[in-house]
């Protein structure tokens, strides 16, 4: 017990070197401290509902045949191809939109949308799928049986099935036949304050990643300014990935 | 009267043969981990790791508290066996860490179905 006791102590201290390293850094740009200080928390803490994760797309900004953030998701998550390319796993993929009367087309990267009132969870017959006090939508693979209902309820097909057996995973992002599974907005790379591996990729800085509960972040700041949609707001899912210029 | 004291013989030949055979099993060899010791006494670790790593698992998953004590990339980092190439063995060799109990207990581990076994190549 005493030892578990000093294993806090250890977790602390180390928060309170970084949060003192982030506020000598605020000193220098005030922005980046009031960011970071919102992301940091330390790793021995639960996560909580005063944050929600989320995402701003801008589909102006996306280019079209780039595929920078699919292949960053890949890369980071270790989905390798397994040379069967209708049954690979696919967290974020790319879709390209017209419309048929003005020949516009806009260029767009789909992922899992992290509804607020997510359809997979409401199907799931064992609790596998759920989401965290933060917003991230998640499977945990422990207890998911593979029955892919959340396959079916899912309006925006982010979700794949692992259909080979998976070796060499990244220890972070663990992977099995037999599971389903989707974008996890990084969140081994969230957990320490980090974006996911897509938005750090994105060249053309078109998707912003933050804190929607927070009013000072860079994200809640560009929604309050720029006209964003969800995508099937029919649904009033209350997504947690919007998008600019669709 | 022969024939019962040959049947006798018998049996405490043949009950002889089973201690034997008991007495020669081999017990595993258990590789030595890094460091000076485990996050838990040896005694405990024994009986209760998989307590740890489920509990732990429900922390990280569900709550996202990723501490380093009971987590099993710990484990596998610290426990790892290195192979004739000089590369870490995966579950598969009856040399890694887990398997060397795991198969003398016959008991199946279900973790490497998705988690790693080998650590990460850095």
């Amino acid at each position: 017990m005493e030892q578990n006791d000093n294993n806090i102590d250890q977790y602390r201290r180390r928060f309170l070197e970084r949060s003192t390293a982030v506020l000598a850094g605020g000193v220098l740009a005030p922005g980046v401290f009031l960011h970071a200080i919102a992301q940091a928390r330390p790793v021995d803490e639960a996560v909580s509902g005063k944050v929600r994760w989320g995402m701003l797309i801008d589909s102006n900004k996306c280019k079209t045949g780039c595929d920078k953030c699919v292949k960053a998701c890949e890369t980071e998550n270790g989905l390798n191809r397994t040379g069967n390319p209708l049954t690979d796993a696919q967290w974020i993929r790319k879709v390209s939109l017209k419309d048929k009367q003005t020949g516009r087309t806009a260029s767009l990267p789909l992922l899992c949308q992290h509804c607020a009132e997510p359809p997979c969870v409401d199907v799931c017959p064992t609790g596998a799928s759920f989401k965290r006090a933060d917003g991230i939508v998640l499977v945990d693979k422990h207890i998911c049986i593979g029955c892919r209902y959340c396959m079916m309820a899912c309006p925006y097909k982010a979700r794949s099935f692992v259909h080979e057996d998976v070796t060499d995973q990244k220890s972070y992002a663990p992977r099995g036949k037999g599971t389903v599974e989707s974008c996890t907005f990084c969140v081994h790379r969230v957990d320490k304050g980090e974006s996911p591996a897509c938005v750090s990729a994105c060249e053309e800085k078109a998707m912003v990643f933050g804190d929607m509960n927070d009013p000072q972040s860079e994200l809640s700041q560009l929604l309050r300014e720029v006209q964003s949609t969800e995508i099937r707001g029919d649904l009033a899912l209350n997504l947690g990935v919007r998008y600019q210029g669709i | 009267m022969a024939g019962a004291h040959f049947i006798l013989r018998a049996l405490l030949l043949a009950a002889a043969t089973v201690a034997a055979a008991q007495a020669a099993a081999p017990l595993p060899d258990i590789p030595k981990g890094r460091g000076e010791k485990c996050v838990e006494d040896t005694a405990l670790m024994r009986t209760n790791h998989m307590e740890f790593i489920l509990h732990q698992r429900d922390e990280t998953m569900h709550k996202g508290i990723r501490t380093s004590k009971h987590s099993l990339k710990e484990c596998i980092d610290c426990h790892a066996v290195k192979g004739d190439d000089g590369l870490p063995v995966s579950v598969e060799s009856p040399r890694h860490f887990c398997s060397v109990c795991h198969r003398y207990a016959a008991v199946s581990v279900d973790c490497f179905q998705c988690h790693n076994s080998k650590p990460e190549s850095k």
